[in-house]
């Protein structure tokens, strides 16, 4: 009885273990191939050459496009969720009657359940010709579109963690502000916004790590074109983008070609682990206590 | 006006635009929904479900595609429902609040911010040039089981500590061991909501595309796989594929295809928002 309970629990720590082992892993699979790239290609190169042209025959190793790439489809994504979010979660939380708010809130989680390669046809096919009719310069693919789309896709991501970092806020503080005679928007902006403003920065820095990581809209609608530009009227390439481009074609196994896309990846991956554990610090550090 | 008209006119007019947030994505996936309908519906038939893909637009079917998007759904299943399900008891019930398990608990914070397409690149590295698997269902399931992972985790954990301190002591009050107590008193209680869930995380699962171009799954595979080791495409790689075509023709195939890939999405999520509404409504602590 005693060995077989100790089994089970052998067995149980060892499934959560292997958590542990994905990371070593994924860090493992990036590093052994990204050191073999760089002892090709300088880390300097990489750094500060403007051009990124791995599958040419001139070969140029400058991620900046790449990165301004996925910087551009970000913070566009951004400027469509975070005043829609953050709105969402105030009209929830200080105007909206309680039986709204348990109907509308699962209809909002189901713009996070559609597929992103749903979100990118609709991004091609949709968005762009709707923008096209009165922006007379947008390309095609383009990153505005895609960043667009991407934007409310991340909405509810951002209202409904918002959300829960506003209704933490405790009743009296909303109560003393209204018994100082001010309207629901003074008290939103006033007091509740400030209070809960680390919960709603870690939904924003949470929110943005999903749109750097994000692959298939950014493939589908934002084009193949590293470019280092800010303008989002033209094609540009994101580094999701690049990796699923490489991964389409026939770069053979071990070639320089293919050690791109995880130098690629493992930019990508130290982005969104910084931001995520920023927002974990952020969550536990500034963490509002009211009793 | 006086100022306290103005600020009352101000609360208003935030009112207003709180309603226009709420309803816009929501508006914005119904002109969504209707579109691709509008635009597939017409596509969809007997023959469009089980032909094999083809050039020619007219004549391409999703059979190996939904067949390979089912065989994804099942062995993912099977995959990540025991292992997530062990890791989440684990945690829950046996792990001391260590340093260790503070670590684990980052850990798995962590690897649910990891991008899917980094799962990618680990599947192509370790399963397919690593263990010479080669891009089989086996290998894109086993890459979609470990990013789903965290999710069964973390919801699985949830669901465990909602069952109450009291049914635990009652059990161990009993003369029940640890294990059986997990086993005839916890699992059942908590059940409902670990299978929601796991059907949300598989629901995710299904609609990924990125991880499985990465480990070299194929747009056009001729046959419907047989097993774990056949090669295979899915839904979103068919999708994805059709989308990034000239011809209307093929758009038109997309848009059918993506009805189909919806359907099996929401179905998912209908079952999760069920088994959830049902588990609330049945058990009161």
């Amino acid at each position: 009885m005693r060995v077989q309970e100790k089994i089970i629990e052998g067995l149980l720590w060892l499934s959560a273990a292997i958590t542990v082992l994905v990371t070593a892993s994924i860090i493992w699979v990036l590093l052994s191939e990204s050191v073999q790239f760089f002892s090709e290609v300088s880390i300097v190169r990489f750094l500060t050459e403007k051009e990124w042209t791995p599958l040419f025959a001139e070969k140029k190793f400058g991620i900046m496009p790449l990165v301004a790439g996925t910087f551009l489809t970000t913070a566009i994504a951004i400027a469509v969720a975070l005043p829609i979010g953050l709105t969402i979660a105030i009209y929830l939380n200080e105007y909206a009657h309680a039986r709204f708010k348990t109907f509308i809130k699962p209809l909002l989680e189901v713009l996070a359940t559609i597929p992103t390669v749903v979100y990118g046809f609709f991004a091609l096919t949709v968005v762009t010709p709707f923008l096209q009719s009165f922006i007379p310069g947008l390309a095609g693919f383009n990153a505005l579109s895609a960043g667009i789309v991407m934007g409310v896709m991340i909405i509810p991501m951002i209202s409904s963690l918002s959300e829960d970092a506003i209704s933490a806020v405790p009743r009296s503080l909303r109560e003393a502000a209204y018994g100082m005679g001010s309207t629901r928007l003074q008290t939103a902006f006033g007091v509740m916004v400030p209070a809960a403003s680390s919960g709603i920065l870690v939904s924003v820095i949470l929110a943005i790590s999903r749109a750097v990581g994000e692959t298939m809209i950014v493939a589908i609608a934002a084009g193949q074109q590293p470019r280092l530009t800010l303008n989002p009227l033209v094609p540009i390439e994101t580094i999701t983008t690049y990796i699923v481009q490489v991964s389409m074609g026939d770069v053979p196994h071990g070639s320089l070609e293919y050690r791109t896309i995880f130098a690629a990846g493992m930019t990508l991956f130290v982005f969104t682990f910084l931001l995520n554990n920023l927002s974990f610090w952020i969550k536990k550090k500034y963490q509002e206590k009211y009793d | 006006m006086t100022n306290s008209e103005k600020n009352r006119l101000k609360d208003k007019a935030f009112q207003v635009f709180g309603i226009f947030c709420t309803f816009i994505g929501l508006v914005v996936l119904a002109i969504f929904l209707i579109d691709i309908v509008i635009e597939g519906i017409g596509r969809i038939d007997w023959d469009f479900l089980t032909s094999l893909p083809s050039r020619r637009a007219a004549r391409a079917g999703i059979l190996t595609a939904w067949a390979g998007t089912l065989w994804i759904l099942v062995l993912s299943a099977l995959i990540a429902f025991p292992l997530g399900i062990a890791a989440g008891i684990y945690l829950e019930e046996y792990a001391k609040k260590t340093k260790l398990s503070d670590f684990l608990e980052i850990n798995i914070a962590n690897l649910a911010g990891v991008p899917s397409i980094i799962y990618g690149l680990l599947g192509l590295e370790l399963f397919v040039r690593f263990m010479h698997l080669g891009p089989v269902l086996l290998v894109g399931a086993l890459t979609l089981s470990l990013l789903i992972l965290p999710i069964v985790i973390v919801t699985t954990r949830e669901a465990i500590k909602a069952v109450p301190r009291t049914i635990r002591d009652g059990s161990f009050a009993l003369g029940a061991s640890k294990w059986q107590t997990v086993w005839n008193q916890v699992l059942p209680a908590s059940f409902g909501g670990i299978l929601t869930g796991v059907i949300l995380a598989l629901s995710r699962a299904v609609g990924e595309a990125a991880p499985l171009i990465v480990i070299g799954a194929l747009a056009y595979v001729p046959f419907v796989p047989s097993s774990p080791m056949d090669e295979f495409t899915v839904l979103p790689i068919q999708i994805f594929n059709w989308t990034s075509r000239p011809q209307a023709a093929f758009l038109t195939n997309a848009a059918a295809a993506i009805i189909v890939l919806l359907l099996i999405t929401f179905l998912l999520n209908g079952i999760a928002v069920y088994l959830r509404h049902r588990q609330q409504k049945k058990i009161k602590w």
